[in-house]
């Protein structure tokens, strides 16, 4: 395997190659058996993409059942308070079902229903992937079972209940660390088991090809409506993109549109967890190394011998040893920027956004507010910083009440 | 010739059917593994199949998982299988030999440094269950320039595109992945599997082994009457995790297991 260096990028963004590669990253590192569904279903999606009844129908759900387009918001208090940069919030958390997740989940199972499978199956560490995947299953009546780590069934109690409301089947995973990793291994061994009559949603942009790419295409509704209500509201680009990074699919999905636009600064902020230093963090970007898992080969969290390492993270959606191979080429060309964010700083954002703006935010999205309180303060005050707000923090009040000694 | 081109060679003019024995390296312990290798050999394996583990056995079911674990808490390694498979060679030179594993314990080692200790630990074949001939250009091209086949596996689902695709790229023998599913599932269906070798016999002349599914002498008699090889593991692997206090027990229920089988193949 080799990494390639690339410095400057003079022609235009057109990432991946046909067969699913990011330089040396992405592709399709499957067992057999997986390999026709996968080319089945990247057949699908090719069809599909450029199909205007299915764009169209996709469309329609977007805007009268997730409610989109969601708001971009001049967080003007906590602009004035930081001192810096004017923060602007892309509101993923005003979407149906609470996050950025269901974008990805309605284009896939609108191509589940055009391909004729009956049953759904996800993975899920916060739970926001998984109630978006049981959202959708209910309203287009198809049997779902979502695998979620025994870890995170324990301490994402509520988005459980939420999914078996839905009438999704939820199994909680006990092998291995327990968490999203082990939860997408069982995922992909259901597949294998019932290629036939099963469409796997993957949440994240990784898993082989089509998943990064196709997923990244639905999410990058995201960035399109942010830079066009950017022009709008400030008659220019941003200066600065800032989102979080556990799979990566919110920050690609605001990062893609922006790629070929160089005055676009893109920053993903990954979970340091106890801090980079202590070996307990979610951050393959700053300190993994190159490796394969679950389908592509990225950044990852391992030892030396190439297992797979125990992650980190207070919160459950970035607790993950791999990430998106896009944002591993995104990272090596130096495209984008890949920083850290702890725990505690995390919360720290988290207070920040929920006292200074009235806005709640998931532990993940805390992520990204953390490092914009680095960042805005940096920068001009007539410079603009578009902040993914990934997620509502609903989810995460018994965590953090539990983290602060409250009884609930 | 490969060790293991010989092996079906000389099995085939004996009329005889290749039993494929599969453990995982380290488990319950390393020091189970070498001496159980060669009862295996003793109680008439042709070839071995030795599991390189890893943390995250994708397509397996949760009987090797677990052996995974548990040679894992040992601190086993590619590093270190290969060293038992050396060991083992120390004493017999005659069986080959097939590391079956997941791609990144590789990609971590290096493929160059790979495929050279693998030659070193005169290694016959290399499963990697995870790195299809797209991908594995590279890494196959190392290893079968040392000698060492590269063996792909087929599935119920396989195109005969893609049987032809193995036939050209692989070498040894092919693995059929008896049933859509993990290790250890289910039960086989044997008209399916007969239906389906007869479409793999016709796009390939390499030997085709059967796993995933076979469990007893009674299955061992009926995939070797369809195939070349078969290929048990899980149903082997249980002996080790009924016995975790008496190693010394499950070694002689493994070794009962194989001789039975070996009986029904040979019958």
């Amino acid at each position: 395997m080799r990494v390639t260096k690339v410095n400057n990028m003079t022609e235009k963004y057109n990432m991946p190659d046909e067969r699913g590669h990011f330089g040396p990253y992405g592709g399709m590192f499957v067992a057999e058996t997986l390999i026709p569904p996968i080319q089945e279903l990247n057949a699908a999606y090719q069809r599909y993409l450029t199909d205007p009844e299915f764009i169209a129908e996709l469309d329609a759900d977007l805007q009268h059942y997730v409610g989109r387009p969601s708001p971009l918001y001049h967080a003007e208090r906590w602009s004035r308070e930081l001192g810096g940069a004017q923060i602007y919030l892309k509101r993923e958390d005003l979407n149906h079902t609470g996050a950025h997740k269901v974008n990805n989940t309605i284009g896939q199972a609108l191509l589940a229903k055009r391909m004729g499978k009956t049953r759904i199956i996800a993975e899920t560490g916060a739970g926001q992937h998984g109630v978006a995947t049981a959202t959708v299953a209910a309203r287009l009546g198809l049997e779902c079972v979502v695998y979620m780590g025994a870890v995170d069934v324990a301490r994402q109690a509520l988005n459980v209940y939420r999914m078996k409301l839905l009438g999704a089947k939820v199994v909680a995973v006990e092998s291995g660390s327990k968490t999203l990793k082990d939860a997408l291994n069982e995922a992909l061994r259901d597949w294998v088991t019932n290629v036939d009559n099963t469409f796997y949603i993957i949440g994240t942009v990784a898993g082989p090809h089509p998943y990064p790419a196709m997923v990244r295409d639905f999410q990058a509704i995201i960035g399109r409506e942010a830079k066009q209500q950017c022009r709008e509201m400030t008659g220019r680009l941003p200066d600065a993109l800032v989102a979080c990074v556990g799979g990566g699919s919110n920050a690609i999905g605001l990062f893609y549109p922006f790629i070929d636009d160089a005055s676009v600064k893109m920053y993903g902020v990954e979970a340091a967890g106890d801090g980079i230093e202590s070996g307990r963090h979610s951050a393959p970007l700053c300190a993994g190394r190159p490796g394969v898992l679950h389908g592509n080969r990225t950044y990852l969290m391992e030892d030396d011998d190439g297992e797979i390492i125990e992650t980190h993270s207070i919160s459950a959606g970035l607790d993950y040893p791999g990430v998106g191979p896009e944002h591993a080429w995104l990272k090596d060309i130096g495209r984008a920027q890949y920083v850290n964010i702890t725990d505690n700083e995390a919360l720290e954002g988290f207070h920040a956004l929920t006292r200074m703006e009235g806005i709640i935010p998931a532990l993940e999205s805390s992520h990204a507010m953390a490092y914009t309180m680095k960042l805005a303060p940096t920068m001009k005050k007539d410079e603009i910083i578009i902040v993914s707000l990934s997620g509502r923090g609903d989810k995460d009040m018994h965590t953090m009440a539990q983290r602060e000694g409250i009884a609930l | 010739m490969s060790r293991l081109a010989a092996k079906f060679e000389q099995l085939s003019n004996a009329g005889r059917k290749a039993l494929i024995p599969f453990i995982t390296a380290g488990d319950p312990h390393p020091e189970f593994t070498v001496p159980m290798m060669h009862a295996m050999v003793k109680a008439g394996a042709d070839i071995i199949e030795l599991g390189v583990p890893f943390s995250d056995p994708m397509a397996d079911g949760p009987v090797i998982q677990r052996a995974s674990e548990r040679a894992l808490a040992h601190k086993m390694s590619l590093r270190k299988t290969l060293m038992l498979a050396l060991e083992f060679r120390r004493t017999d030179q005659q069986t080959p030999l097939v590391l079956m594993g997941y791609l990144n314990p590789i990609e971590a080692m290096g493929y160059e440094n790979f495929a050279n200790a693998a030659q070193e630990a005169q290694i016959d074949g290399v499963l990697t269950v995870d790195l299809p001939p797209e991908e594995g250009e590279e890494c196959m091209g190392l290893l079968k320039a040392r000698g060492i086949d590269p063996i792909f596996l087929l599935a119920p689902n396989s195109s005969e595109e893609r049987i032809r695709k193995m036939d050209a790229l692989g070498s040894g023998y092919l693995y059929y992945v008896s049933l859509k599913g993990v290790t250890g599932a289910g039960h086989l269906n044997t008209a399916d599997v007969e239906n389906k070798l007869k479409q793999i016999r016709a796009n390939t002349r390499l030997p085709v082994g059967i796993g995933f599914g076979v469990k007893d002498a009674e299955t061992a008699r009926t995939v070797s009457g369809i195939g070349d090889g078969v290929v048990i593991g899980s149903a082997l692997i249980s002996k080790i995790e009924a016995n975790l206090h008496d190693p010394e027990r499950a070694r002689v229920e493994i070794v009962e297991l194989l001789a039975a089988m070996r009986q029904a193949m040979d019958s």
